[in-house]
């Protein structure tokens, strides 16, 4: 198989891992709906992929509302009118920052253990001792990694704009004198329920996404270590990269 | 099984954690959504305007530029027309003369709206459950602009230039401050 990769071309090549991503992608599911009848193993990577990132998510979350708010700030200032902080704060965190932060934290903090630890299983042969008592490793190791890693996603999400709305108003206005009041009815006027969806389908997508690369990655790092390192390290750059352009697509399809 | 305990406490707590945290989202920000938070002390004064124009429930109450509550609800009152404030003015502040005039206002040139309340000279105070006798709405930005483009064009045939348009715009302005002038009510 390897001699026909560097036969063929990079736009082959690219085509080609496109189309095995997908097929991937399509056993995933299919194994998903399978590994639903288990959910003590999804419970398992929930709790992995969720609760485990928790404090870095809310440590984020309120340094990047704080720091919404100091830069909303100065800049609304300029036109006179503070009292939008609120608005401004909610649908930057809200529709941008917020999922797409998260995605980036998730990769690294969550995707890459992920990929290390599949990648090991195969550097040891787990997965093909699985193979050879007829169990399936896609339903048992790959499918609850995925799933958890989908619904710890918007989760994830919903905490870190939760703490970053607090921080943004922590700053906003404690420390910069911002009306309380104003702050939240401005909030609640400008920001609609179609907003709130807006980021929760972003973090969905996203979550997909993540967990999608780092279990991918994972299944077929090279059995050695200099194999499952180089997959880690690519499951960070694809995460972060393919979110962005998701973020991009997405946004546009919004607007 | 026991280093299942940990597991499942952390997973459901982060899984309530995280459904709070939507809940809080979906039924918070949106101003359709739901309000929950415990009612704040004071006493509530209603106050009835022409137009509130972007007025809110939240919106801050102030007095010579101190904030001394807030706006409670917003309805339409069916009867008169109008719009039915109810402002929620802290406790600590109940010596307002109950001859006050309300008004809304502009935070900054493009901020929202807050309601302003001008001292009267009663000795009596405004209490939970009465009404200001004086209101003024909204200055409405689109109608500011209506009124300034039709006084330039009426004046344009007689003035002409940059001169003219300075003059219409203060024209303009005094003309609505008559349109929106205090009124009397019962």
């Amino acid at each position: 198989m390897s001699a026909v990769l560097h036969e063929e071309n990079l736009i082959l090549r690219f085509v080609r891992t496109v189309g095995h991503v997908s097929l991937f992608f399509g056993r995933l599911l299919a194994q998903s709906v399978a590994a639903l009848a288990r959910p003590r193993l999804i419970v398992h990577q929930i709790y992995n992929a969720g609760a485990r990132s928790l404090i870095i998510i809310m440590l984020s979350g309120f340094f990047v509302g704080a720091v919404l708010a100091l830069q909303g700030f100065s800049l609304l200032q300029r036109f006179g009118s503070e009292e939008a902080l609120g608005i401004a704060a909610a649908l930057g965190l809200l529709k941008e920052l917020g999922p797409v932060v998260t995605a980036l934290l998730f990769a690294g903090r969550a995707g890459t253990a992920l990929t290390s630890e599949i990648g090991l299983m195969r550097a040891t042969d787990q997965l093909t001792a699985m193979e050879m008592m007829a169990v399936d490793p896609m339903r048992y190791v790959a499918a609850p990694r995925f799933l958890g890693g989908v619904i710890a996603m918007p989760l994830l999400v919903a905490i870190f704009n939760v703490v970053g709305l607090f921080g943004a108003q922590l700053i906003g206005v404690q420390q910069m004198g911002v009306d309380v009041g104003s702050f939240w009815s401005q909030m609640q006027g400008s920001v609609g329920l179609n907003d709130v969806f807006e980021g929760v389908t972003k973090s969905l997508v996203f979550g997909v996404a993540c967990s999608l690369i780092a279990v991918y990655e994972g299944y077929h790092a090279p059995p050695t270590a200099e194999g499952v390192g180089l997959a880690t390290t690519r499951t960070v750059v694809a995460s972060s990269v393919i979110t962005l352009m998701l973020d991009y697509i997405l946004t546009a399809s919004f607007l | 099984m026991r280093p299942n305990r940990t597991l499942e406490v952390g997973t459901g707590l982060f899984v309530l954690l995280g459904f709070a945290a939507l809940g809080f989202l979906t039924t918070q920000l949106p101003s359709s959504g739901l309000k929950i938070g415990g009612a704040k002390k004071g006493y509530h004064v209603l106050a009835k305007f022409d137009n509130i124009g972007d007025l809110k429930a939240g919106s801050p109450v102030s007095m010579a530029g101190v904030r001394i509550g807030d706006v409670d609800s917003i309805r339409y009152d069916p009867q008169d027309f109008k719009a039915a404030v109810t402002l929620r003015i802290d406790p600590q502040y109940n010596q307002i003369p109950d001859d006050s005039d309300a008004s809304i206002q502009t935070q900054g040139l493009l901020g929202g709206k807050y309601v302003g309340i001008g001292p009267g000279g009663s000795d009596m105070y405004l209490k939970d459950g009465s009404q200001v006798a004086f209101t003024q709405s909204a200055i409405v930005l689109e109608t500011l602009v209506n009124k300034f483009f039709a006084n330039f064009a009426s004046r344009d045939n007689s003035d002409s230039g940059s001169s003219g348009s300075d003059k219409s715009e203060s024209g303009g302005s005094t003309e609505s401050g008559h349109d929106t002038g205090k009124e009397k009510q019962k």
